[in-house]
Order: C-alpha cells, then structure tokens, then sequence
C-alpha cells in the first residue's frame, strides 16, 4: 500500500463530499445513509442512491407526458409526480432537487404550466449533475480502496 | 410476538431479535428502513401495500413493530391500520408521514390506530426511543 498515494485520495475525497454539502448538493440526510453503510453492506448507499435515480427518470418522463398539452394537463397528476420525487429526494439528502421540487409544487398548485415546464427542465438538470457528482464521488472510494485505503467518514457539521 | 429471529447468546438467556414489517409502496423507502432495523439489530419483512400487509397477518404473521406508510395504492395506510386493529393486531404500529400532509391527515391517520407517527425521512435517531420503549415494555 502506497500511504502517500491513499493519503491523498483520502484528501480529495474528504474536500470533495463537504463541496457537496456546501454547494447544496447533499444535506445532512445524506449523512445518515453513510452511516448505515458497513463492511457487510459497502454497497448500500450506490444501491439506495440508483434508486433514486431510477425514480428520477420515470417520474420525469411521466411528469413530462402529462404537461404535454397546453389544453389538457392533469395538475393532480403531475403534483403527484412531485410529491413522490420530494419525498424519494428527501430520503436520500438530495437537497437542490427537494428545493426544486417544492417549487414546482407551488407551480402544480396554482395550476401554472410554464412554471412546472421550468421546474422540470430544472429537476431534470439537478438530478442528472448529482448523478455526475456522486459518479465520481463513488469512482474516488473505489480508488481509495484499490490503494489500500479506508473510506474516511467525514464530519460535515 | 413472533418466535423466528432468535438467538442464543454465551448466557442462557435468549437474546431476541426485533421483527419488524415494513408497509411501503416505495421500493426506496423500503431499502432504507430494511437497514435501520438491521443497524439496531432487528430483522425485517417488507409489504408493497397495505393489502399485502392484511394478507400477511391473515396468514398468521406477526410482528413487533409495524412501519406504515401513509399513501399506498390497493391500500393506504389509514385502512390498513384501522383494518389490522380490527383483526386485534397488537403490534406498535408507526406511522410514516411526509412533512406536506396537513395536520388533519395526520390527526385522522393517529385515530385509525397508530401508535406513533414519524415524519420521512425516517432515520436511526428517529426510530431507535420508540423500539427502546418497545423492548423496555
């Protein structure tokens, strides 16, 4: 084990997840699944985190069909589609895509189409850069365990 | 209370494991609370609906701890808990809500039959003094 090499990608590591706190990609929710997350499950935030993603992509395409037609948009439906992927978001501490969310809930309430257009475009946008983001979070782990290191666990408050 | 998920320990006591049903439509949700409980040392079943969670208990299941999810297709949660008082379920019962139900959504989920009623997302902090309560009783 190179321990210069492990002690640097410890370090990006390190400045890398509390960027992500501090740009408001990831709240403390995201903590707790790391903390979940043991020698027995080491994959457990990567599965819960695809699911996420997963949930993001339908939920969109759904969203997106249903604020298709300018004369015929089923609101419920589409507040529906929100209030599922806030709570998927919130589960996962995936924050500016819960901040989107609430206000394309605004949005799907006061029936504004234009509005949810842009919250979609917007949710589409924050999900596909977390998904980027944690992409390369997970590729630094997998360094790091490859060099021989330990994931170090981050105290972000 | 359930006879599975028990161990025995160097004593001669048996140390018993936390059997706890999980009734969520969210495959997510359903992966997050499967590993608090197996963080606190229990271990847990899951019930994609709340039909799903009568059928099990009509079949004889039964469980400590029950973690209902408010919004489910087939059944919600509010009939599922009214129906498994009905067919005398003891278990404590937990209700999951989200911070957008309104307070007479969540008042008329605590009358179905609930125990307690917890705010998503659920977290080990959250959860871990209702089962020390449960396992204090």
């Amino acid at each position: 084990m190179n321990t210069t090499v492990v002690a640097q990608l410890q370090r990006q590591f390190q400045d890398y997840i509390v960027s992500l706190y501090q740009q408001g990609f990831l709240d403390n929710q995201f903590s707790e699944l790391r903390k979940l997350q043991d020698e027995g499950t080491p994959d457990f935030v990567a599965e819960v985190v695809s699911l996420f993603f997963d949930d993001c992509s339908k939920l969109i395409n759904t969203m997106s069909a249903s604020l298709e037609r300018p004369d015929n948009v089923d609101f419920k439906q589409v507040d529906s589609g929100v209030h599922q992927l806030k709570g998927s978001s919130s589960s996962v501490g995936a924050q500016r895509v819960k901040n989107v969310c609430i206000s394309f809930k605004e949005c799907c309430h006061v029936q504004n189409r234009e509005g949810c257009l842009r919250c979609l475009q917007q949710v589409d946008y924050e999900y596909k850069m977390l998904k980027t983001k944690l992409q390369d979070l997970f590729n630094l782990e997998q360094q790091i365990l490859q060099a021989g290191g330990t994931i170090p666990q981050v105290d972000i408050n | 209370m359930a006879t599975e998920g028990t161990e025995k320990t160097k004593s001669t006591e048996v140390k018993k494991k936390l059997n706890v049903l999980i009734v969520d439509d969210d495959p997510l949700n359903c992966r997050l609370h499967e590993m608090i409980i197996k963080t606190i040392g229990g271990i847990s079943q899951t019930a994609k609906n709340g039909e799903e969670a009568v059928i099990l208990h009509r079949g004889g299941a039964s469980f400590d701890l029950i973690l209902m999810d408010k919004e489910m297709p087939e059944r919600d949660g509010v009939s599922t808990t009214k129906k498994l008082r009905e067919m005398k379920v003891t278990s404590m019962i937990v209700g999951v809500t989200s911070l957008a139900d309104q307070e007479e959504e969540r008042k008329a989920f605590m009358e179905a039959g609930l125990n307690h009623c917890l705010e998503k997302p659920l977290t080990k902090a959250k959860i871990l003094p209702l089962i020390n309560h449960l396992l204090g009783a």
